[in-house]
């Protein structure tokens, strides 16, 4: 923080830089934790509550964000006890459907926002389109951030487009997604964790899902560095939500491992935790069932979206 | 000059086109005549259990969607890839502890089985087929379509020869299979994996797993996700508990007693219709 109290992008232009083979050693090391039994039960529904059921896609129409929303809300009723997924994330023009479909519950709406994926386009246009899902009644937004200036160097330009979109976003959540697969290097994430957070963002997202490589857990450890390393200085907390190609319960667990270990219990929520996700859902339900009968299951019991 | 240090083989498991070890790190010694190490095999976990299932099921619509054609070429192809290997598996069958002549017939053997199913490829669906007539303006029709992921417990006494004797009917109906070789002569089975590996036979279709008949036989029998349950054996409790497991989720159960399997009434291709459904179209006529 500077001496006046305010927000400077200077407090976050010179971030320590980042151990790239001690980031992969404690990775590994962490992956090796066993969690099983009552653990694991309890772990696999907390993933399940920390779940932005997600569909992105130029197809979708109202009938599939209907059909998601539904699953959302009936995961799999044959079970008792099943929390409900965090979110639904969509396009801008699918929100009135997602509200509409989940008003009675206590699933959230999220709209992805200023020209999703690339987000080339104005910022004047960002904006309109941040506000206009946040009319419709999104309760998050998950914005994309320039990668291009970032890599130019301008990181005021950055840092300025986020806080613009954060003030933009009013009540409504703002998650930032960095789209770490075209930042290059563990020291870029790290720098641009820092400008996202100083800019106000409420949650930092690793990626699109759209570009490969998307999430991995180097980089969701080095995003939670900066989240906790922020945290110690002002006690602000800072949620993180890994997007993209987590697909199985054994990795979620995984995220969920790093987590507890890098940034303690507290993040241990949907609160402050997400996975970004479509198909995670039913291996997580598959893997609860399995843990309930003792018998492996089939894909085929489960609605698929 | 020095006596050559001899590099012995890592017998591995097969699973998705892969030869990893297995994912408890566990292994058991087999042994030779006199209580001589012959290798270190992989005993197979349930986990590794549900990962070949996973890969078996990715496997199966790829496999399935081939034409009989190309399945009758591919198994062609692993009976020519096996004879290019005979001495291999001649070698592996002494060790375990089958004479010279019966080693060497057993190779044979298994060879011609393998051509004997690749001919039926093409053939058995026009022999299990059939036109039904019924009494309203269509034309009916049943053919065999394969069920799915088929789990097999290997027979324990023949370990080339059997095990080939089961896997064949299954794949060259298009099916995809997850496979438990012989607890005490698995060497064959796992040199039979490589065979498959380098014959066309895509990835996940043939998954081999080594390891203790009583540790898995429940999850091959339990899993949702697997669709007919080979045993052979004639353990009566064994048995019994495949039957009921399969009841789970109605999977087919087949328990195969064979004692013999060089005899040639070991292959037939109602062993085929073993592991296919009977689907059966309505196709209304123009008038």
């Amino acid at each position: 923080m500077s001496n006046n109290g305010s927000i400077n992008l200077s407090d976050f232009l010179n971030p320590p830089p980042v151990d790239q083979i001690g980031i992969e050693e404690r990775v590994a090391r962490l992956n090796k934790r066993s969690i099983k039994k009552n653990s694991k039960l309890s772990a696999l529904k907390l993933a399940l509550s920390m779940i932005d059921l997600t569909t992105l896609e130029g197809k979708d129409s109202k009938g599939k964000v209907r059909q998601l929303c539904n699953k959302a809300l009936h995961l799999h009723d044959s079970f008792p006890d099943l929390p409900n997924v965090a979110a639904v994330c969509v396009y801008p023009p699918m929100v009135p459907t997602a509200v509409e479909c989940l008003k009675e519950s206590n699933v959230k709406v999220a709209s992805v926002a200023t020209a999703f994926p690339s987000g080339m386009t104005t910022l004047q246009t960002k904006l309109s389109e941040v506000r206009r899902v946040v009319r419709m009644g999104a309760d998050e937004v998950d914005m994309v951030i320039s990668r291009g200036a970032f890599l130019r160097g301008e990181y005021h330009l950055v840092f300025d487009e986020i806080a613009s979109v954060k003030e933009a976003c009013g009540e409504a959540h703002l998650k930032v997604i960095l789209e770490t697969g075209e930042l290059y290097s563990l020291d870029n994430v790290r720098l641009a964790s820092g400008i996202a957070i100083g800019a106000g963002a409420d949650f930092i997202k690793t990626s699109t899902g759209k570009i490969q490589p998307a999430a991995t857990q180097p980089v969701a450890l080095v995003m939670m560095q900066a989240i906790r390393d922020h945290y110690f200085k002002t006690g602000k907390k800072v949620g993180l939500k890994p997007a993209g190609g987590i697909s199985d319960a054994k990795t979620a667990i995984q995220y969920l491992v790093l987590l507890k270990e890098t940034l303690g219990v507290e993040w241990l929520t949907p609160d402050l935790f997400r996975f970004g996700a479509s198909s995670l859902a039913n291996d997580l339900l598959m893997q609860i069932l399995k843990q309930a009968n003792g018998v492996y299951q089939s894909a085929n019991y489960f609605s698929k979206d | 000059m020095k006596k050559r240090l001899e590099v012995l083989k890592t017998y591995k498991i097969y699973i998705g086109g892969k030869f990893p070890r297995t994912e408890s790190g566990r292994y058991y010694l087999l042994e030779g005549k006199n209580k001589k190490p012959l290798a270190n095999i992989c005993r197979g976990s349930r986990k590794d259990f549900r990962n070949s299932v996973v890969a078996a099921r990715k496997a199966f619509s790829g496999w399935s969607g081939r034409t009989a054609y190309n399945r009758g070429q591919i198994l062609y192809r692993i009976a020519e890839m096996l004879e290019g290997r005979r001495e291999q598996f001649v070698s592996e069958l002494i060790l375990q502890g089958d004479s010279a002549a019966k080693a060497e017939k057993e190779v044979n053997i298994s060879i011609d089985r393998f051509i004997y199913y690749a001919g039926w490829s093409d053939k058995y669906i026009q022999l299990f087929s059939s036109v039904n007539p019924v009494a309203s303006p269509h034309f009916n029709f049943s053919v065999p379509e394969p069920t799915g992921v088929v789990t097999m417990i290997a027979p324990e006494e023949s370990g080339l020869l059997g095990l080939i004797s089961v896997i064949a009917p299954v794949i060259v109906g298009g099916n995809t299979c997850v496979v438990l070789a012989s607890h005490s002569k698995p060497l064959c089975a796992v040199s039979f994996a490589e065979v498959l590996h380098s014959s066309d036979v895509p990835g996940g279709v043939v998954n081999m797993l080594t390891g203790f008949r009583s540790e898995l036989l429940d999850n091959f029998s339990t899993h949702m996700d697997v669709n007919a349950v080979i045993y052979c054996g004639d353990d009566k409790k064994e048995g019994k508990r495949v039957m009921e497991n399969s009841s789970l989720n109605v999977k087919r159960p087949h328990i195969i007693n064979t004692k013999d399997w060089t005899k040639e009434k070991a292959q037939d291709p109602y062993q085929i219709l073993d592991t296919q459904e009977i689907k059966t179209t309505w196709h209304p006529i123009g008038i």
